[in-house]
């Protein structure tokens, strides 16, 4: 019952703390895709690049995330308190997902799709772009989904260095002991873990036709 | 055209002392002292066991690969001076699983290399009804069809039509009936052979199945171990009294009940 009062009584601040939530994680994931997408086309083209590239998201990864977010707190430019620093480290943690899926996919196509488009003389770019790409989305999407559920998950820990979001709730609750207050922060975030799962799940499929 | 080429014909395809290697510490030579002319308009049909080296020959023809030893001339031109992307606009491929493309409809497929050549969008339409026609698939039924959608022949046939698009003078063909039942098989077969007659295209086909080679072959090479130990007519090759030529002749007489 308290529960629900509370939620009752405060429901505007956390559907003011949900799209706040939100806005971090989609800004983070776009810059995520802007990177980690192109940097897997680049690696397939690269293959020496390739053990480096996801060696480095791949430790940044292992980092437990609070640890992240203090590291990078006494940074310049992208360090200090709040949103930038908080969007900083939900970039490197959606990266390897993202980054590994691109690669997985542009490298898992039919061998004989390839022979074939190479003999009938396409370049390394028009395979890239007209055959590997377009062949691997389902599984790149699988990766931005993985990643998406990380991320959303990873962000009520940024709350921890003022980046705001629903985690400010489930801080709050733990220093006083109230599980309305966690419960406040930590259904939303469930909540919209599985509404992006679903949707995504669902735009994964569409695209798996072949 | 002139007199001489009608009376000689150009060759084509020329291997001159050709050997390749795959580059490991070992240096295994894959084919090896290879010499071979192939005339405008023959249907060469490469004929060997598993691992004989045919396919390399094939992808030394393309510059899919490029000779360890020796050159070889595409139209008088050294695969090592042509640039390869060119080079393989010119020459239609057919491998064994068709190797369509799955996520393009027919029509796409078959329109690819018109438009890798930035063809007309409806000069490219029109060559693709005109393909489809040609490998015996109604065009308004299948051109929007993807591979999926296909059965193995039906696949097969869109194969040779995506080759044959551009117009290319030389087709490569890599086992391109191994993987159909033999029903089928047998009709691609009897279907292509008549039409690369009409065609009148340079034609190298890589099989091992002697039945096949007997049927579409202006002249058969036979390779073993990477080295040619053959080279006739349908006629001769019969007659010819190497090892390898008895044992594949002694394949075609071993299942006597089996339907030509």
């Amino acid at each position: 019952m308290t529960t629900w009062s509370f939620f009752a009584d405060h429901r505007a601040e956390i559907l003011a703390a949900t799209l706040d939530h939100l806005a971090l994680v989609v800004i983070a994931m776009i810059i995520a895709i802007l990177i980690g997408v192109p940097l897997g086309m680049f690696i397939v083209q690269r293959p020496a690049l390739r053990t480096i590239a996801l060696g480095i998201a791949s430790i940044f990864q292992t980092i437990p995330s609070l640890a992240l977010f203090g590291f990078l707190i006494p940074i310049p430019y992208i360090g200090g308190i709040g949103k930038r620093t908080a969007t900083v480290a939900l970039v490197l943690y959606a990266l390897l997902p993202i980054l590994r899926n691109t690669y997985v996919g542009l490298t898992g196509i039919d061998p004989t799709v390839l022979e074939a488009a190479e003999a009938m003389g396409m370049t390394r770019t028009q395979i890239l772009f007209r055959v590997r790409f377009p062949l691997a989305l389902a599984v790149i999407l699988a990766g931005i989904r993985t990643a998406t559920i990380i991320t959303i998950g990873v962000a009520t820990i940024a709350a921890a260095i003022g980046a705001g979001g629903l985690g400010t709730f489930i801080f709050r609750g733990v220093a006083l002991v109230s599980d309305a207050l966690i419960l406040a922060g930590a259904i939303p975030a469930a909540l919209l873990a599985l509404l992006a799962d679903f949707l995504l799940g669902l735009l994964e499929r569409r695209l798996k036709v072949y | 055209m002139n007199m001489k080429t009608q009376l000689c014909p150009k060759k084509m395809i020329e291997f001159r002392g050709v050997s390749f290697h795959i580059n490991d510490i070992l240096a295994r030579a894959i084919v090896s002292g290879i010499s071979l002319e192939i005339p405008q308009g023959e249907t060469l049909v490469l004929l060997g066991r598993s691992g004989s080296g045919k396919t390399t020959l094939l992808k030394l023809m393309n510059g899919m690969l490029l000779p360890t030893k020796g050159e070889i001339f595409v139209q008088d031109r050294s695969t090592t001076a042509w640039d390869p992307i060119r080079l393989r606009r010119g020459i239609g491929y057919v491998i064994q699983d068709a190797g369509l493309f799955p996520h393009f409809t027919v029509a796409e497929n078959i329109g690819l290399v018109p438009s890798l050549k930035s063809w007309e969008a409806s000069r490219t339409a029109a060559r693709v009804d005109e393909m489809l026609q040609l490998v015996g698939l109604a065009p308004r039924e299948f051109s929007h069809r993807r591979p999926r959608e296909l059965s193995g022949g039906q696949r097969q046939r869109v194969g040779v039509a995506r080759a044959l698009a551009a117009d290319p003078p030389i087709l490569l063909m890599d086992e391109p009936f191994g993987a159909l039942d033999p029903v089928t098989r047998t009709e691609l077969q009897r279907e292509f052979s008549a039409l690369a007659r009409r065609l009148g295209k340079t034609i190298v086909f890589v099989t091992h199945d002697l039945r096949e080679a007997l049927l579409l072959a202006s002249r058969i090479v036979l390779l073993e171990a990477g080295h040619i130990v053959a080279s006739a007519t349908p006629q001769d090759f019969l007659r010819l009294e190497h090892p390898e030529v008895r044992a594949f002749t002694a394949s075609l007489a071993v299942n006597p009940g089996a339907p030509a």
